[in-house]
C-alpha cells in the first residue's frame, strides 16, 4: 500500500482532460484533493493525497507523466526552521490538521510533517518567518 | 525571617546565594512552605519573551565632515523611517516603523515582513545597515544629504529604550464574528476558532511580584541578553485593577519602561516580528530577579498558572470600539493545556509569548547570579502602587 501527497502541474492543453478520474477507474487509487487551481487555457496545479496498491500507484504516476503532467512529491515542501522558531505557538491553532502541535510537557512546538497538507496557512501567520516553503507551484 | 538586598549580594559575591527560577520556586514552597522557602532561597528569577511594540533604540551615529543636522530632516535605515527630531546625529528607531513604500494593509492582510523591529535585530547582530538622510542645511551644519553604511561597533551610543514592556497579565483574544480577523494578538479565526494569549504566566516578572514590592525604578534586569535597568513605570501602567486574593491582577495592570546598552545585547533575545495584517514589532527578552526578603515575597514568587486568571475579550467588535467587556475568565494552566472552553465550545489556544524562551531567560539570569556576575539592586523609587490613584485613562476627544 502506498500513501503519498503529490503536486501535479498540468500544462494548458491537459487542463480539460479527465486524468484524475482515470486514477480512480483504471488504477483503483483513492484520492483526496488538498488544493486545486485549474483554469481553462492556463496551467493547472493540483495537490492530491493518493492511496492505493504499490504497483497501481507506480503505474498511475507513470501514466500521468506519459501524458505530460509534471509530478512532484509534496513531502519536502513545508519546513519549520527551528533556528528561527521561538516556540511561541501562534501557529498551533491555525493549522487545520494538527501538523503543528505544542508538546504539553516541554512547551515546544513540533512540526509533524506526515500530517501537513501544505495549505500554507501557517506561513504568513508565523511572526518570525520560521515556516519555509521550499517548492514553487 | 527577613533579609536585606545587601545580605543577599554578599552571598552572591561569595558564590553562596541560593538562586532558583520562578518555576522551581513553586515546587519548593509546595514541599517546604513559605517560611522554610524564605530561609533557604535568596533569589527567584523570572522571564518573559513576547512581542512588545512600545520598544525602540536610540543611537548616536557620530558627526560627518562636513557636518549634517539630521534633526528636522528625514532619515531611513534599510529603508525604514527612523525618528530624527533630536540634535544633529541622534536618532530613534521605533520597533513598529515601516518603509514608506510598504503596502501596509492596502493588500489585505499586509505581511509586514520588514520594519523597525528587524532593523534593531540586524543592528544587534552586527550587520552593516544602509542609512540615508536628507537635511535642510545650516551655517554650522551645511551638509544636506547622507548615504552610508553604519555598524553598531562604530556607533557612539546604541541604547535600547522601551517605553512599555513586560505587561503584568494580558487579555485572551477571541473572535465572535463570522469573518477571520488579523490583530496584534494574531490571526483570529471566526466564531471562536481560536483563543490567543500573551503572558509567561507563572514565570512572568510582574506576576511574581504583584504589588511591586521589590521591582521598582532602578532595578537591574536581564534585557535582550545584556544587562539593563528599569527606567520608569511603563506607559499605560494601571496598578488599580481588580485582583485575586493572591494579589494577582485579573486583567492587564502594571508595565515597565526599560533601558540598556544595545551593544551588549544579542539578536536571539531581540527579534524583529511580523504580525499578519497588523504590523511590525519587536519581541523582547526580559528577566527580573526577585530577592526573597521575607515569607511574603516567598509566597508571591510561588504563584502558579492555576492561580493566575485573565479575561477573554472579543477582538471583533467590543475591543476595537473601546468597549470593555469580558466573556469570562480563564487561568494560565487552562490556556497552556492547548484548549479552553468558552460558551460550551472547546477552543484551541495559541500563544504569542514563548514559554520556552521565558524559561531559558530565567535560567540564564539564575546562572549569572550564581556565578556572581549579576548583583541585585535596591529600587531607587517605587512604581505607582495598587492602592494609589494612578490610572490608565482613555483620551477624551475634544472639539478643536
Amino acid at each position: 500500500m502506498t500513501e503519498s501527497k503529490v503536486v501535479l502541474h498540468f500544462p494548458p492543453h491537459l487542463v480539460d482532460k479527465p486524468l484524475i478520474y482515470k486514477l480512480s477507474r483504471d488504477f483503483n487509487l483513492e484520492f483526496n484533493i488538498l488544493k486545486a487551481s485549474v483554469t481553462p487555457q492556463e496551467e493547472g496545479i493540483l495537490v492530491l493525497e493518493l492511496k492505493g496498491d504499490d504497483d497501481n500507484f507506480q503505474r498511475a504516476i507513470a501514466y500521468l507523466k506519459e501524458n505530460g503532467v509534471d509530478v512532484q512529491a509534496l513531502t519536502q515542501d513545508i519546513n519549520l526552521n527551528y533556528e528561527l522558531c521561538t516556540h511561541c505557538g501562534l501557529c498551533v491553532p491555525i493549522c487545520p490538521v494538527s501538523a503543528l502541535v505544542k508538546d504539553v510537557e516541554t512547551d515546544e512546538v513540533k512540526f509533524v510533517k506526515e500530517k501537513c497538507i501544505a495549505c500554507e496557512l501557517c506561513v504568513k501567520v508565523c511572526p518570525y518567518n520560521a515556516i519555509e516553503v521550499s517548492f514553487d507551484v | 525571617m527577613t533579609k536585606t538586598i545587601q545580605e543577599i549580594n554578599e552571598k552572591i559575591k561569595k558564590g553562596q546565594a541560593v538562586v532558583v527560577t520562578a518555576e522551581e520556586m513553586i515546587e519548593i514552597v509546595r514541599k517546604k512552605g513559605e517560611k522554610q522557602a524564605a530561609k533557604e532561597v535568596d533569589v527567584v528569577t523570572t522571564g518573559t519573551f513576547g512581542p512588545m511594540c512600545s520598544s525602540g533604540a536610540y543611537i548616536n551615529i557620530g558627526h560627518t565632515k562636513p557636518k549634517i543636522k539630521l534633526g528636522g530632516g528625514e532619515v531611513y535605515i534599510n529603508g525604514v523611517e527612523v525618528y530624527a527630531g533630536f540634535a544633529a546625529v541622534d536618532i530613534y528607531i521605533g520597533a513598529s516603523s515601516l518603509p514608506p513604500d510598504d503596502p501596509r494593509n492596502k493588500i489585505y492582510p499586509g505581511e509586514f515582513r520588514y520594519g523597525g523591529g528587524h532593523v534593531i535585530e540586524e543592528l544587534v547582530a552586527g550587520k552593516d545597515l544602509v542609512l540615508t538622510a536628507t537635511a535642510y542645511g545650516t551655517d554650522c551644519y551645511p551638509r544636506k544629504e547622507l548615504r552610508t553604511l553604519i555598524n553598531i561597533r562604530d556607533l557612539n551610543e546604541a541604547v535600547l529604550f522601551n517605553p512599555r514592556n513586560c505587561y503584568q497579565n494580558y487579555n485572551v483574544a477571541v473572535n465572535l464574528s463570522d469573518r477571520i480577523i488579523y490583530t496584534y494578538m494574531g490571526t483570529l479565526k471566526p466564531k471562536l476558532g481560536n483563543a490567543n494569549y500573551c503572558s509567561a504566566g507563572q514565570l512572568s516578572p510582574l506576576l511574581n511580584d504583584p504589588y511591586y514590592k521589590t521591582i521598582g525604578i532602578g532595578t537591574r534586569i536581564f534585557l535582550g541578553g545584556g544587562t539593563g535597568y528599569i527606567a520608569w513605570w511603563g506607559t499605560q501602567h494601571n496598578p488599580g485593577v481588580e485582583r485575586s486574593e493572591n494579589g494577582v491582577p485579573l486583567s492587564p495592570a502594571g508595565t515597565l519602561a526599560v533601558i540598556g546598552d544595545l551593544k551588549q545585547m544579542k539578536p536571539e533575545w531581540l527579534r524583529g516580528t511580523s504580525m499578519l495584517g497588523y504590523g511590525v514589532t519587536l519581541t523582547v527578552g526580559i528577566g527580573i530577579p526577585i530577592p526573597v526578603l521575607s515569607e511574603e515575597i516567598a509566597y508571591y514568587t510561588s504563584v502558579k498558572d492555576e492561580e493566575i486568571y485573565t479575561q477573554i475579550v472579543d477582538y471583533s467588535k467590543p475591543y476595537p470600539q473601546g468597549i470593555s467587556e469580558s466573556l469570562g475568565q480563564v487561568n494560565y494552566a487552562q490556556l497552556r493545556s492547548g484548549k479552553i472552553r468558552i460558551s460550551n465550545k472547546e477552543v484551541p489556544t495559541g500563544s504569542l509569548s514563548s514559554y520556552v524562551k521565558a524559561r531559558e531567560i530565567a535560567n540564564v539570569l539564575k546562572e549569572w547570579i550564581k556565578q556572581g556576575k549579576f548583583l541585585l539592586t535596591e529600587p531607587v523609587a517605587k512604581l505607582p502602587q495598587a492602592e494609589s490613584d494612578y490610572k490608565f485613562k482613555p483620551l477624551k476627544i475634544r472639539e478643536v
